[in-house]
């Protein structure tokens, strides 16, 4: 028990940098809490979305971190299965991350709702939930659930720890067992959202679920790769070399996965050459003269590319800047090419042939950031809380 | 041919010659049946519909000024009266005086037809039209699409000298979703 | 740097910075525009779902909802609940030989339907294409055009609006069943059940759907009193609408406002299970053919052509 209260003790105990941390992040919030009263009172006008392009930044920005989410689970395959030690000590900080990644997509779907206060309309008897028919019915389930299992796992695992127990597998294991297809759920579910719609042919596509999964499993690791680095620098938690090589490895092969998915999508819509090559055509060469997300796009694919390369070769993979270099570059690739070139090609040219060009306003990028340094703020104080109970553990592992 | 042969011959073509007299002259009665039976409206689908017709002109009926006893019938440009009328129908076929006889309108077979059935004189040529207008997809309908309907007569929408719509003036375009702010 | 510390039970340290965070929060918040922002109404908001209602209650749910717009506008607002008449179906006809691209079916519609002008919703497009090119696939369509006269030459012209089809991709996708198909075939939007999220819009292949991006605003003297629940009352920001085929006139037997409004009889409209009407005939015997029927959705708005049109 006295664990428990020194972990929450730990939340408020720290030095000037974490408060300038904290800081840092509650403005941003505050200034995204205003800008989003704004939008509440004002309605979606303030956003750059239209009626020919409905959804944007706030659905660009959701897309991406469901990614990240169902990434988590990377970590749990071979930490709970194989018991791959190195992993194994770390997965928590990863299911950490998926929480904080899945509750900032649900504020993402929440600002981005003309009627927020109506959304109890979507849980089934006492709402109207279109299940099974509406695959966005799906995703709310598999999304909340999701967060259900991973809160679940991190409290059971840090209430074993905070008594110096391993956790019980047989406990655990139909909750791991189930957590893995449900990662891989989610993102399935979050990629047939779009893949479903036959109104959208650059979206009616077979590969997006893969290259949905794809993707995660590149963003979401890059994300953890550098988080585990700051945890490792900012607490006395040792992590192990031999993990991060490893999730960078696994990294290298899930880009290689992606670059040839991409090619394969590329090839299909071009050589093919029919009329539903219009919004790909838009988004790497441009349309009829509209060209916003050209050089966007062709960025992202640089950095797609040079990550791999980082991440093949064992040499850069070992070194830590460059390590962390193709994280970065990972992290930014994934985020504009599965964040606004995705969504918002779907919408380019829309279903009557117009054209469109969606860029954020300034109140969506502000909202935006506030709901990043909310998932940011979540996780901080979650990892603040569990870093005495590692610490318990490590210390009764040492005696 | 002996004699009995010359009779037969005779009486066959006699025969054959009187029943084609008699079957054109029921062909004649049989065509003035059909132009009968469309005056009295009873067409291939039924009864006509409801239809709205634009009221008669100032001047009218024409006898008011005329006795038409013209007998000059040569088709040629007018210049005392009736000038504001320009023939942009098959002008080149036809004028005046093939559509218009007296206080009524003219058939083709010179059968005369009453102005508020003018919808009889456009059909001879646009029949296809008229089917079209008489199961309501030519032409503006009003009313209760389970009631009264509302058609309106040709010459309400066409001038039936100048039958081609002149262009309109278009609403606005609807505003760019840039400009929505 | 001193900090001030207050230990309570818990043993929590609160310093300087932390207090700063509340104090700004504090601060922030008491800046809210809680005067502006809509009234928070208990009965709006566990409002059930409209075919969930009893006739009792919906007769209520009308009664709140008449007398909020009617205080709102400053007008006696009638919102009829008239349900679909058995043994109807309705179906659109579409003569492209005869439209000439002159709108006034978008004006007629925006007038009896209670669109907002500012910003302006628009049910029907109206879309503009050259004689001779590619166009079935929509990709080549002119929205904007403005000459001074239409026809154009070496134009055509083909309004869309809601297809109201047989097999809605939007009814699929919508996650809390807030637009559904009528038994007389429209489909229609509960304005007060809709969530505003917007998957719907993706999901119509045409276009159809409008968001209302802000609160509707339309000038008084033009608000349009006789409204259906379903169709033209009404509505707020944040929620989805479309066309309806006017349902507040076809249920009571009249045309539609663009079929009336149209100048050159271009519009067909009427009861697809009624042999007799135009609607019919013209299927059986007009060559029809119905936007992206490779989509399977099954619009119940016919395009067909009649004669040939002006150069």
């Amino acid at each position: 028990m006295s664990v428990f209260l020194s972990a929450i003790q730990n939340v408020f105990k720290g030095g000037a940098k974490y408060y300038a941390w904290l800081g840092f992040l509650g403005v941003l919030i505050i200034l995204g809490l205003s800008a989003y009263f704004q939008q509440l009172d004002k309605g979606l006008i303030t956003t750059a979305m239209r009626d020919q392009v409905s959804w944007g930044f706030y659905i660009a920005n959701f897309t991406f971190l469901v990614g990240v989410a169902a990434a988590a689970v990377l970590l749990v395959i071979p930490a709970y299965l194989y018991h791959f030690k190195p992993i194994k000590e770390i997965v928590l900080f990863g299911e950490m991350v998926a929480i904080s990644a899945v509750i900032m997509c649900i504020l993402f779907i929440m600002v981005d709702l003309g009627q927020p206060l109506r959304v109890w309309h979507l849980l089934p008897v006492i709402g109207a939930m279109n299940f099974p028919a509406s695959i966005l019915a799906w995703d709310v389930i598999v999304l909340n659930g999701y967060l259900f299992i991973n809160v679940a796992l991190v409290l059971y695992a840090l209430y074993r720890m905070s008594l110096g127990k391993e956790y019980k597998l047989a406990l655990i294991f139909p909750l791991i067992l189930l957590s893995i297809p449900w990662a891989v759920s989610i993102h399935t579910v979050t990629a047939f959202l779009y893949n479903g719609l036959s109104s959208r042919p650059f979206w009616n596509a077979s590969i997006l679920a893969p290259r949905f999964l794809a993707s995660a499993f590149c963003s979401g690791p890059a994300l953890m790769l550098i988080i585990l680095q700051v945890i490792r620098k900012f607490s006395k938690i040792e992590i192990d070399q031999k993990a991060i090589s490893k999730i960078a490895e696994l990294i290298a092969y899930a880009m290689g996965i992606n670059l040839f998915l991409l090619g394969a999508e590329v090839f299909k819509e071009f050589y093919s050459g029919s009329v539903h090559k219009a919004a790909i055509e838009y988004l790497f060469l441009g349309l009829n003269g509209k060209n916003q997300l050209v050089p966007w796009i062709w960025t992202a694919l640089a950095f797609n590319v040079t990550a791999f390369i980082i991440f093949l070769i064992p040499k850069t993979r070992e070194n830590l800047l460059t390590l962390n270099i193709g994280a970065l570059l990972i992290i930014a690739g994934v985020y504009i090419e599965k964040g606004m070139g995705l969504v918002v090609p779907g919408f380019i040219p829309d279903t009557l042939g117009e054209i469109y060009e969606y860029w954020p306003t300034r109140s969506e990028a502000v909202i935006t950031l506030g709901i990043w340094a909310t998932g940011a703020l979540i996780y901080t104080l979650m990892v603040k809380f569990a870093i005495p109970i590692y610490k318990g553990q490590a210390a009764e592992g040492s005696k | 041919m002996n004699n009995t042969g010359r009779f037969i011959f005779a009486f066959v073509t006699a025969g054959l010659f009187f029943a084609l007299c008699l079957s054109t002259a029921a062909g004649a009665e049989e065509k003035t049946k059909i132009m009968k039976v469309a005056k009295e409206d009873h067409g291939q689908k039924g009864d006509m519909p409801k239809f709205l017709s634009p009221p008669p002109p100032e001047n009218f009926p024409c006898s008011k000024c005329h006795n038409y006893k013209a007998t000059d019938r040569k088709k040629r440009k007018l210049e005392l009266a009736h000038t504001n009328i320009v023939l942009k129908h098959a002008e080149d076929q036809r004028w005046c005086y093939d559509c218009h006889e007296g206080d009524k309108l003219k058939l083709a077979s010179g059968e005369p037809v009453d102005y508020s059935k003018s919808y009889n004189l456009c059909r001879q040529c646009h029949g296809t039209i008229f089917r079209d207008w008489k199961t309501g997809i030519h032409g503006k309908r009003t009313g209760k699409w389970d009631g009264e309907k509302l058609q309106r007569a040709c010459i309400t929408c066409h001038d039936p000298h100048q039958p081609r719509f002149k262009q309109l003036e278009p609403e606005k375009p609807p505003m760019k979703p840039t400009d929505i702010k | 740097m001193s900090k001030k510390i207050r230990s309570n039970t818990l043993g929590v340290n609160l310093n300087r910075r932390t207090f700063l965070q509340g104090a700004l929060t504090g601060i922030a918040a008491s800046a809210l525009p809680f005067g502006t922002a809509e009234a928070f109404d208990w009965d709006s908001f566990m409002q059930k779902h409209f075919r969930e209602m009893s006739d009792e209650e919906v007769k209520k749910v009308i009664e709140r909802l008449e007398k909020e717009a009617s205080l709102e506008w400053q007008k006696e607002i009638h919102i009829s609940a008239a349900k679909a008449k058995p043994n109807v179906k309705f179906g659109y006809g579409l003569d492209l030989s005869r439209c000439i691209g002159c709108r006034r079916c978008v004006t007629a519609c925006v007038k009896e339907n209670n669109q907002s002008r500012t910003p302006q919703v628009q049910w029907i497009s109206v879309l503009k294409f050259k004689k001779g090119e590619k166009w079935i696939d929509l990709e080549n369509s002119e929205k904007y055009y403005n000459p001074k006269k239409v026809p154009e030459e070496g134009s055509f012209y083909m309004p869309v609006q809601c297809q109201q089809c047989e097999n809605p991709p939007c009814v699929k996708a919508c996650p809390t069943k807030a637009t559904w198909k009528e038994p007389d075939g429209v489909v229609v939007v509960d304005y007060n059940w809709c969530i505003g999220c917007r998957y719907c819009m993706a999901a119509c292949p045409y276009g159809a759907r409008r968001f209302n991006w802000a609160k509707p605003d339309i000038p008084k003297e033009e608000l349009n009193t006789e409204t259906h629940y379903l169709g033209n009352r009404p509505r707020s920001k944040g929620v989805v609408e479309k066309c309806t085929f006017c349902i507040q006139r076809t249920r009571a037997g009249k045309y539609p406002a663009c079929v009336e409004a149209c100048p050159v009889g271009a519009r067909k409209f009427g009861n697809l299970l009624d042999p007799e009407s135009e609607i019919r005939q013209l299927i059986e015997s007009k060559r029809v053919f119905r936007l992206k029927e490779d989509l399977n959705t099954e619009p119940k708005f016919y395009y067909f052509f009649t004669g040939w049109q002006v150069k």
